[in-house]
């Protein structure tokens, strides 16, 4: 007879691992990398399959060889970063680009603070900040959906261009013809814009949201936070209940919301901690759109809210079961 | 009525209920019985019969060794061959009176008739001496002195009497197969323990996963007035007095305070029905019904044992220990204690045996944590267990102290719902106790400083008199 094994309480488990979450992220990204496929041909292809094995050779090396441990790639981790990094970069985008932003986003974003749950901020954005800040022109250049190829595409201004531009128009006439522009709302929910490869359409990352809150990967916390908060403060900027919701719908905001605010490590622990978290990205996005040098804020927003996420763990508890607040005398 | 939970946390592990269509056998009696004397919790019994003693069914041999202890009954008739010690499920040695099974004579004063006896004679206080008399304790697994539940602190009003028939962990279906087999009897115990709380209103809290045995007890209450059937969705842990308590009315036991302090007194149903039997039928406390359960099992079995018998008889009985057999526990798979042998012996407490095959008994290997905060959602107490096990492992015991380590119920949601596979509970298990052991410390110093200054005031008021 076998030797009977003598561990305490509980002798069962859940059969979600690491793997599986990380499995079920993809998979919830499925369909915004065939619209990026479909919409972006070659150029997407060509940046998803770098990004993705340039993570995970980075990975591998630096933990079997520098840091000398086990290599934890088939957690999917780093797979999950590699799509994520991708879907932040124009489609066109020179391939040697694409892997100093992995060796950034793995090595500098999540090796240096300790590997997987121990970096204090996501390193997809660490990855493409650095790129933004490193390679200006390359990562502003941004091609049209339907550009099929990788070299000779055709680029735009993307939505968030156009509204910087229509804040400081210098002639009411000037400001009509950029809205003339501007794509409609179904446009950005559908993806028929310009824009980063996984940020287009709107709608195939809501589906993936669905995904995740079924699968109960994620909770919905982080993202209506971002949304409502987001929402409210277009408004107060002046976008317009129309502008608002396109605000909603283009740039980083669907991505960063639903998959780079919600990541394990870098988001607070409880659900109260992740409203709050929630609701500066969207004020601290709208604010840096509208007022700062980058059409683009979604990606601060969140890095520095990921610098917070400790201080609102230690301030921020859950609601205790039993505990009575002290009526006050 | 509208299916009810409990507000926070939990979590879904798989049923796996098993033997929830076996009907109760009456397991055979063995040749000899070994019978603990730490049986409750508490401090345990002390023998009153030696080597040579002739013992009845329902015979006393063992009587309260302090004021949180119970009286112990001989299961079987014969004679008392020593007092010795043997290994309790979870390996530690305790002190049990080993009798030689001579037939199966009853003490007289036992009613043995089926009939159900539904007219109650005795009074509040007759009902708890009775309860005390018959070694009643809680038939949960907690084995807590019923005829001190009974009694709680004058300070507190009781409200209503809260049966639970949740049976929560997977596996068991002791609680289910009592619920079908004697309906009434456990509805008389309900209005036994009524009166002797002196309330009008209960509650029994049965999970959905019962259907007949909520349909049943809903269908007998109704000759019952005051005692209704809350049926509660899925969930673990929901049978944890806590969580049965706010999914039943709604109210949350103070940190730190009794369960009674909501108006509500908790029993087990297997608790209500053993009232039952020795109010009504002066039966004292040998018997349970015991599931004994798991996938390798060949008759996964709902038992009617007696206390004494040995745990090898009963999984022989079920179809005897698999060969893949990896963990034996005792009780169930979230709360149970694993077993180093199955050399030991049913005790009042022990509501299951399940046999895990080798595949599942292995721990998987522990990662870093991630930081997905499961075990936050899970926990039903709204504690942060990553924290708890942090402080608990590091011995940072004040700061576990602040985050409320001593709230902890040792449900398990934690380390089950960890993708990591991270032992929370282990370490959280540790810090409670070492927490624990400096509130009661600091309780000590503080009662101390009490009665000195007590003792320094009386004494100053001495000298005035004389």
């Amino acid at each position: 007879m076998n030797k009977l094994s003598v561990s305490l309480s509980p002798h069962v488990h859940t059969a979600t691992t690491v793997q599986s979450c990380m499995r079920d992220v993809l998979i919830a990204l499925a369909p915004a990398l065939i619209v990026s496929f479909c919409f972006f041909g070659l150029g997407a292809v060509l940046v998803t399959l770098t990004s993705v094995a340039s993570c995970v050779i980075f990975e591998f090396i630096i933990q079997k060889y520098i840091l000398k441990v086990t290599p934890s790639v088939s957690d999917l981790s780093a797979i999950v970063t590699g799509v994520l990094l991708a879907f932040n970069l124009p489609s066109n985008i020179p391939l040697w680009i694409v892997i100093i932003g992995a060796l950034v986003a793995i090595g500098i974003g999540k090796m240096a603070f300790g590997g997987i749950g121990c970096n204090i901020f996501n390193p997809a954005l660490v990855g493409r900040v650095f790129l933004l800040i490193a390679y200006p022109v390359q990562m502003t250049t941004w091609p049209v959906s339907g550009s099929m190829g990788y070299t000779d595409v055709e680029t735009a201004a993307t939505p968030l261009a156009l509204f910087t531009q229509w804040f400081g128009a210098e002639t009411p006439e000037a400001a009509d013809a950029i809205m003339a522009q501007m794509p409609s709302a179904l446009d950005m929910l559908l993806g028929t814009t310009g824009g980063a490869m996984g940020e287009v359409s709107a709608l195939a990352l809501l589906l993936g949201f669905c995904y995740l809150l079924v699968r109960k990967v994620i909770t919905w916390h982080a993202p209506v936070a971002i949304f409502a908060a987001a929402y409210i403060m277009a408004l107060i900027c002046g976008y317009g209940a129309y502008g608002s919701l396109q605000m909603l719908l283009t740039g980083g905001m669907m991505l960063g919301a639903i998959y780079m605010a919600t990541d394990y490590t870098t988001s607070p622990m409880n659900n109260k901690g992740l409203l709050i978290y929630g609701c500066f990205i969207g004020i601290l996005t709208i604010l840096i759109r509208r007022f700062g040098a980058y059409p683009e804020g979604m990606s601060f927003a969140i890095l520095i809210m990921n610098g917070f996420t400790p201080i609102i763990n230690t301030y921020v508890k859950p609601t205790r079961f039993g505990v009575v607040k002290a009526a006050k005398k | 009525m509208n299916m009810k939970t409990f507000k926070l946390g939990g979590v879904h592990p798989a049923a796996n209920k098993l033997s929830d269509k076996a009907p109760i056998v009456v397991a055979a009696i063995p040749a000899e019985v070994a019978i603990p004397m730490a049986q409750n919790l508490g401090a345990p019994s002390k023998a009153v019969v030696q080597k040579g003693d002739k013992v009845k069914v329902g015979t006393v041999i063992g009587e309260p060794g302090g004021f949180l202890s119970s009286y112990v009954h001989s299961s079987v008739s014969g004679t008392v061959t020593k007092v010795d010690v043997v290994p309790d499920a979870t390996g530690k040695k305790v002190p049990a009176v080993f009798i030689k099974v001579e037939g199966d004579e009853w003490e007289e004063s036992i009613d043995r008739t089926p009939e159900l006896k539904k007219y109650i004679t005795l009074d509040k206080q007759q009902i708890i001496d009775k309860v005390k008399e018959m070694g009643i304790v809680g038939m949960g697994g907690a084995t807590f002195p019923t005829q001190v539940k009974l009694t709680p602190p004058p300070a507190f009003k009781p409200e209503v009497v809260i049966i639970n028939a949740v049976e929560c962990e997977p596996y068991l279906t002791s609680d289910h197969s009592l619920m079908l087999a004697h309906a009434e009897e456990i509805l008389v115990g309900v209005e036994i323990l009524k009166k002797a709380m002196g309330v009008q209103k209960a509650i029994i809290g049965i999970e959905a996963n019962k259907p007949d045995a909520i349909a049943l007890m809903e269908e007998k209450a109704k000759a019952y007035p005051g005692t209704t059937v809350q049926p509660l969705k899925l969930k673990y842990p929901q049978g944890g007095e806590k969580q049965l308590i706010n999914a039943c009315i709604g109210k949350e036991v103070p940190s730190g305070g009794l369960p009674i302090a909501t108006g509500a007194l908790v029993q087990n149903v297997g608790t209500a029905f053993a009232v039952y039997e020795a109010v009504q039928k002066n039966k004292p406390l040998f018997e349970r019904i015991v599931t004994v359960t798991g996938k390798s099992l060949a008759k996964p079995s709902n038992f009617l044992a007696r206390v004494g018998t040995p745990l090898a008889d009963l999984i022989e009985a079920a179809g005897g220990l698999p060969k893949d057999t990896g963990k034996v526990i005792s009780g169930g798979p979230m709360m149970g204690k694993a077993m180093p042998a199955v050399e030991s012996y049913m005790v009042k407490g022990c509501s299951g045996i399940l046999i895990m095959p080798n595949e599942e008994a292995r721990r998987k290997e522990a990662s870093p944590c991630i930081r997905c905060a499961k075990c936050v959602n899970a926990c039903p107490m709204g504690l942060s267990p990553y924290i708890l096990a942090k402080y608990s492992q590091k011995n940072i015991l004040d700061k576990a102290e602040e985050e409320r380590v001593y709230d902890c119920i040792e449900c398990g949601s934690c380390s089950f719902s960890c993708p990591a596979n991270r032992p929370l509970l282990d370490w959280i298990r540790q810090g409670k106790g070492k927490v624990m052991g400096i509130l009661r410390a600091r309780a000590a110093e503080a009662k101390a400083k009490a009665d000195a200054a007590k003792a320094a005031a009386e004494a100053k008021q001495e000298p005035a008199k004389a």
